[in-house]
């Protein structure tokens, strides 16, 4: 019996070790869903890609009765790629709530939408605080914004450059523009081809992000019949890719086109109504890859450790602090590459010396090296406080630290112990030792 | 019990039925007769105290005791040093408490003496044992005490009654039964002994006596806060002295002495500090201080000028100058805010309606409401008639001793009348005087009874009766009936005597002897039911949750949790912060979601509510819920007591006011008990504690969820939910840091370092 539960622990050892941990945070194993196979080979490049950067991907139809999530408590994945806009209902145990439960327990997503996107998959998106057009048959039509192509279309295949301002999503390389013109400046990216649905973001949604966004011009509607009623998602408002990074650092990606992820838009040039510049490639590939290195955590993951405290002039951790003691605080960040962790360099870190109210608020120091620190004197109130760093920086990670640490007031035998207004006192005192005996002697 | 309960006069009777083969005089018959009374009464003291311990276990009772209880561990595990202190951060969180300068040590420093001592003795018994019979042993004491003092102002007879009666009076045993660790326990015992020792020293004009009393001044001072008493009620029987031209050097080296004294003792408690100099409530003890030196400096010259006109002169300007010196020296002490102003609960000591329209928090304690005709004759029985009596005997024989004693009963009276607690206090002046009605009477009708009968007399021994008629005249005894009447009125004292033991007995065991944690009831067949919910509840705390989980309940709760639970609490019993308490009070008047903002911003991990509807338990937290209310409102204005309230009605049915029936505190209590039939006959959720059907039956909890909830229902534990990781809720984080977290400094703190419920309380 127990042989076995060693043979099987055994077994698993490998297992854990490749997969998501707090130690290598990029993700290993993928599940990628599809609705046909066909999308297999049609969107093989992006594949491709992320097998080339070490994942291993398994394939299943979304229907698939056998496919699974967890076995034993443990999940099998560390991450999610449902590429199938139109299912109603998974094979096996899979459901909405299982997916959502997936994240929840910190694993990654990506949804691909399109129009005629699934109730199913439309449920995953609105809990992930992302709404997609309600009308079935809704595209994202921008007249002028589209994308030129050989065959003058319903100006649904959208040609768009407002990315997100974030290096950490995005990758510090631009992406690559085979031909710019100087005299523009503005147009150095190639835009991204997009076919497909629009989605809005709640702008209370603080930990969703528009990652690519449509022209001022867009609008959403069924492009085949006439607009009678106004849209109702317009303009920039519209997000046509948006990422999520929930609390428990899990990242999503949604997209409201499947197509985006195919090999036809990876190879096809673009140019952009109205745009002298035209693009012998797209931006889709590098666009895509370099956002699935952000969710799959290859990039902007940090991790905080090391978290030290002591009086200045000494090296062990206090129990507790007096009033005003002075003190050195040092944490330690490290910023994930991928393969290695490499020391986080920032000048924005900050902590908090808390109590309902920061009561100390200091810009930490750093040695270049992942080493944060400074030193700063407890103030003059006792009580219950806390050590916190709440790191939230576009991109990354957040970094939530809190430390809970009791300051006390002065002990009875820390007060100082002659104070000048004493001396009458000691005066009277002695006084009148000496003078009694005058009078009673 | 019957029996000891009033030895004085059996005491006398056995002293003449003694058989003469007893060959020791009849002044050490009467001692060893006195000794051996006194020494059962101290054994009934303490044994009449220890109904809770056989009836449930050694265990504390109650909410206050609990703190004591903690500290006084802390103390005997880390000693003095630490203890004095002692940073508690694990209540009031964040604030935290400096225990060590926020409790009178008395208590504490007591038992973990006698601890000690029982070591040293080689006896190893547990901490807890000492807690539980501290204040039984402190009772046996206050009994001999009582005697020494009845024997002080009247006689030794009235001596072993006050002892008699005070060892089993119900107003004492309420606060003092085994297991009711609190101040009060020892505070009886030193403010009996301080007065006592007072008395001795006016009685004598010794100046160890005066400086015994001040160090009993000194024990009270570091026991209880009630020793506010002490410091006005001797400046006013000083002053009463005075006026009354009963003046005397005796008097002047007495008080002098023992305020002097005493005050620089008091000024060594770190929690009273500098309050004797001041702090309003202490001012008639040093205007009487200064007082007195103007009446011995007038004195003085007196001697000195023979001329009554000049001295007549010089008195006016003597007084005058005083009067306006002390009235200034006053007027710039409260202009510059050296002296404090009265505080509030002083203010509802003399104003029995203060409380209720300035400080809720007060009148939110039962024991702190006006005293019910009732509780008077279920706490004095008897006494509450002899009392009068007893009066009339000190009038008839006043001295200054007596006069003391008529001070102190009568002041004592009034503030029983005020706050129900405050019986306490009363107790040891009604015993006395009581006792000296007693004993008076009966003396006087033994002496009828003998009176006619001489031989009988001369058969007794000679020295009491030559000691008898001439401490008194010769008995009239012209009325013809005299006799039988005297035994008939003897006997009726018996009877009445006799019903006062068992009254008193019948009370310790029925009333004051539930610890309050462990409830007990009559369950359909007769048969005793316990619930034991409260501490399944704190154990379910100590093993289930973090470390440092931080729990929300009523004040009520908080000294348990933190004692048993061993958990961080928010409020606790020592409501020093109104704020702090405000704030959960409006956290559970809230609707859940402005709740969860309060409640993170606490950082609460779980939420305790106490709740009766199962039970029938009635002192549940939605029957405390319209203190809440007003408290939470009195800070926080969005909170209005009129949402709650139907026509001015508070109910919990289907009638009752939306916001009632939505707010955390009803969600909370009410949640699943929708499902739960409680009683035969009625529909489900019907609350047996207020006899309804309840309005909300369908709760769903958003942002808590069920941890605990125990056998009964009294107990429910939820668990504050962490924020949803995906979505974000709209929370006003901005307002809610603006409104609740100011500052500290512009908090309304009523005084750090002195909880006002301390004064007269704890």
């Amino acid at each position: 019996m127990s042989l076995k539960l060693i043979a099987v622990f055994l077994a698993l050892i490998p297992l854990l070790c490749s997969s998501f941990s707090p130690e290598t945070p990029s993700d290993r194993r993928v599940l990628v869903l599809l609705d046909d196979f066909a999308v297999k080979s049609s969107h093989s490049l992006f594949f491709n890609s992320l097998k080339s950067r070490g994942f291993d991907l398994h394939f299943h139809l979304a229907d698939d009765p056998k496919i699974a999530l967890q076995r034993y408590g443990q999940y099998l994945f560390d991450a999610l790629i449902l590429f199938s806009p139109t299912i109603e209902r998974f094979g096996g145990s899979v459901d909405a709530a299982a997916i959502l439960d997936f994240v929840d327990s910190g694993h990654d997503l990506i949804v691909a939408a399109d129009s005629n996107a699934s109730d199913l998959i439309r449920e995953i998106a609105t809990e992930c605080g992302v709404d997609f057009d309600e009308d079935p048959a809704a595209m994202v039509v921008d007249h002028s914004g589209y994308a030129v192509s050989a065959t003058e279309g319903d100006h649904t295949l959208i040609a768009s450059d407002d990315f997100i301002k974030s290096d950490v999503i995005l990758g510090s390389k631009k992406i690559e523009a085979t031909f710019f013109s100087d005299f523009s400046g503005y147009m150095r990216q190639a835009p991204v081809l997009f076919q497909g649905i629009g989605h809005s973001v709640n702008p209370t949604n603080s930990l969703v992000l528009k990652v690519l966004s449509a022209s001022p011009s867009a609008f959403s509607a069924n492009p085949k019949s006439k607009v009678t009623s106004p849209p109702s998602l317009t303009g920039s408002s519209i997000s046509l890719v948006s990422v999520i990074q929930a609390r428990n650092n899990a990242r999503i990606l949604i997209s409201g086109s499947l197509s985006m992820f195919s090999n036809r838009f990876f190879r096809s040039g673009v140019q952009k109504v109205g745009s002298p510049t035209k693009h012998e490639k797209s931006g889709n590939e590098q666009f895509l890859n370099e956002l699935s290195k952000w969710v799959f955590h290859e990039r902007g993951h940090l991790k905080a450790v090391n978290v030290q405290h002591h009086k200045v002039g000494e090296v062990n951790e206090p129990a507790i602090y007096r009033i005003n003691d002075d003190l050195e605080y040092s944490v330690e960040v490290y910023e994930w590459s991928g393969t290695t962790w490499e020391p986080y360099v920032s000048d924005d870190v900050q902590v908090q010396f808390y109590m309902m109210s920061p009561y100390v608020l200091k810009t930490l120091s750093t040695d270049g090296k992942g080493r944060y620190f400074t030193s700063f004197k407890v103030p003059d109130v006792y009580g219950v406080f806390q050590f916190k760093v709440e790191y939230e920086k576009l991109g990354y990670t957040s970094i939530s630290l809190s430390k809970q640490i009791p300051v006390r007031p002065f002990r009875h035998n820390e007060y100082e112990r002659f104070i000048p207004a004493a001396y009458p006192y000691y005066g009277a005192a002695f006084s009148m030792v000496s003078i009694s005996p005058i009078f009673f002697g | 019990m019957v029996v000891t309960s009033k030895p004085s006069p059996m005491a006398l009777d056995l002293l003449h039925s003694l058989p003469k083969t007893l060959k020791l005089k009849t002044k050490q018959q009467e001692l060893l007769i006195r000794v051996a009374t006194l020494s059962l009464i101290y054994v009934l003291a303490f044994a009449t105290r220890l109904f809770s311990v056989l009836r449930y276990e050694s265990m504390i009772h109650e909410f206050d005791p609990y703190f004591n209880y903690r500290t006084t561990l802390f103390l005997t595990r880390h000693g003095f040093s630490e203890f004095w202190n002692w940073f508690d951060s694990e209540s009031w969180y964040p604030l935290g408490r400096i225990v060590g300068g926020t409790l009178y040590p008395g208590l504490m420093l007591t038992a973990a003496a006698i601890h000690s001592l029982l070591r040293f003795l080689r006896l190893a018994v547990h901490i807890r044992e000492v807690c539980v019979l501290t204040a039984p042993f402190f009772a046996s004491n206050t009994t001999l005490v009582a005697y020494f003092f009845a024997k002080e102002v009247w006689d030794s007879g009235a001596g072993l009654v006050a002892a008699a009666l005070i060892a089993v009076c119900p107003g004492y045993i309420s606060r003092s039964v085994a297991g009711s660790y609190d101040n009060e326990g020892v505070a009886i015992f030193a403010l009996l002994l301080t007065f006592y020792l007072f008395v001795k020293a006016v009685n004598t004009g010794s100046l160890a006596w005066a400086l015994a009393s001040a160090f009993g001044y000194f024990y009270m001072v570091s026991a209880w806060g009630g020793y506010v008493f002490i410091i006005n009620l001797v400046p006013l029987y000083v002053l009463v002295l005075l006026v009354t031209g009963r003046y005397s050097l005796r008097l002047y080296v007495a008080y002098n002495c023992m305020y002097v004294v005493g005050m620089l003792l008091a000024m060594q408690i770190r929690f009273v500090g500098f309050q004797h100099v001041q702090s309003g409530e202490h001012m008639a003890a040093m205007g009487v201080f200064f007082l007195l030196q103007v009446f011995f400096f007038l004195d003085w010259v007196r001697h000195l000028l023979s001329d009554t006109k000049l001295f007549q002169a010089f008195l006016r300007i003597t007084v005058t100058s005083a009067v306006a010196v002390g009235a200034v020296a006053l007027g710039v002490g409260m202009a510059s805010g050296y002296i404090s102003p009265w505080t509030g609960r002083f203010y509802s000591l003399l104003d029995p309606t203060y409380a209720k329209d300035h400080i809720p928090i007060i009148a939110s304690v039962s024991e702190h409401q006006p005293t019910a005709w009732s509780s008077f004759m279920f706490d004095f029985h008897i006494l509450l008639f002899l009392f009068p009596a007893g009066l009339y005997f000190c009038f008839k024989r006043l001295s200054d001793a007596t006069i003391f004693l008529v001070l102190y009963g009568l002041t004592s009276m009034y503030f029983a009348g005020v706050m129900v607690r405050l019986i306490l206090v009363a107790t040891p002046a009604v015993c006395l005087i009581s006792a000296i009605a007693v004993s008076a009477t009966v003396k006087n009708l033994t002496r009828l009874v003998r009176a006619k009968s001489p031989s009988v007399q001369s058969g007794s021994s000679k020295g009491t009766s030559t000691a008898k008629s001439s401490s008194k005249g010769v008995v009239d005894n012209s009325q013809p009936f005299q006799k039988n009447g005297a035994i008939v009125l003897l006997l009726g004292a018996f009877y009445l005597l006799s019903r006062y033991a068992i009254h008193c007995t019948w009370v310790t065991s029925e009333a004051y002897s539930s610890p309050s944690i462990v409830l007990a009831a009559r369950g359909a067949h007769g048969n005793r039911v316990i619930f034991d919910d409260y501490r399944e509840a704190y154990f379910w705390l100590r093993q289930n949750t973090p470390p440092d989980a931080k729990v929300m309940s009523w004040w009520d709760y908080g000294y348990q949790i933190t004692a048993m639970g061993n958990r961080t609490v928010i409020v606790d019993n020592n409501t020093w912060n109104n704020t702090h308490i405000a704030t959960v009070g409006r956290a559970m008047s809230s609707y859940e979601d402005e709740a969860y903002e309060i409640m993170r911003s606490l950082d609460v991990d779980y939420v305790l509510v106490v709740f009766g509807g199962v039970t029938g338990y009635s002192s549940d937290d939605i029957n405390k819920f319209l203190w809440m209310v007003r408290i939470g409102g009195g800070v926080f204005p969005v909170i209005k007591e009129p949402d709650y309230l139907v026509n001015g009605e508070y109910r919990v049915d289907k009638g009752a006011a939306p916001k009632m029936l939505n707010c955390l505190m009803y969600k909370l209590s009410y949640y699943r008990f929708g499902e739960l039939t409680t009683e035969y006959g009625k529909p489900p959720g019907y609350d047996r504690a207020r006899g309804v059907e309840i309005g909300n039956k369908d709760i769903k909890l958003e942002y808590l969820e069920e941890a605990f909830t125990t056998q009964n229902w009294i107990v429910r534990i939820y668990k504050v939910k962490p924020p949803k990781n995906r979505l974000w809720t709209n929370f006003e984080y901005v307002e809610l840091v603006e409104l609740l977290l100011l500052p500290l400094s512009s908090w309304k703190v009523i005084d750090p370092l002195r909880p006002e419920i301390n004064i007269l309380i704890v």
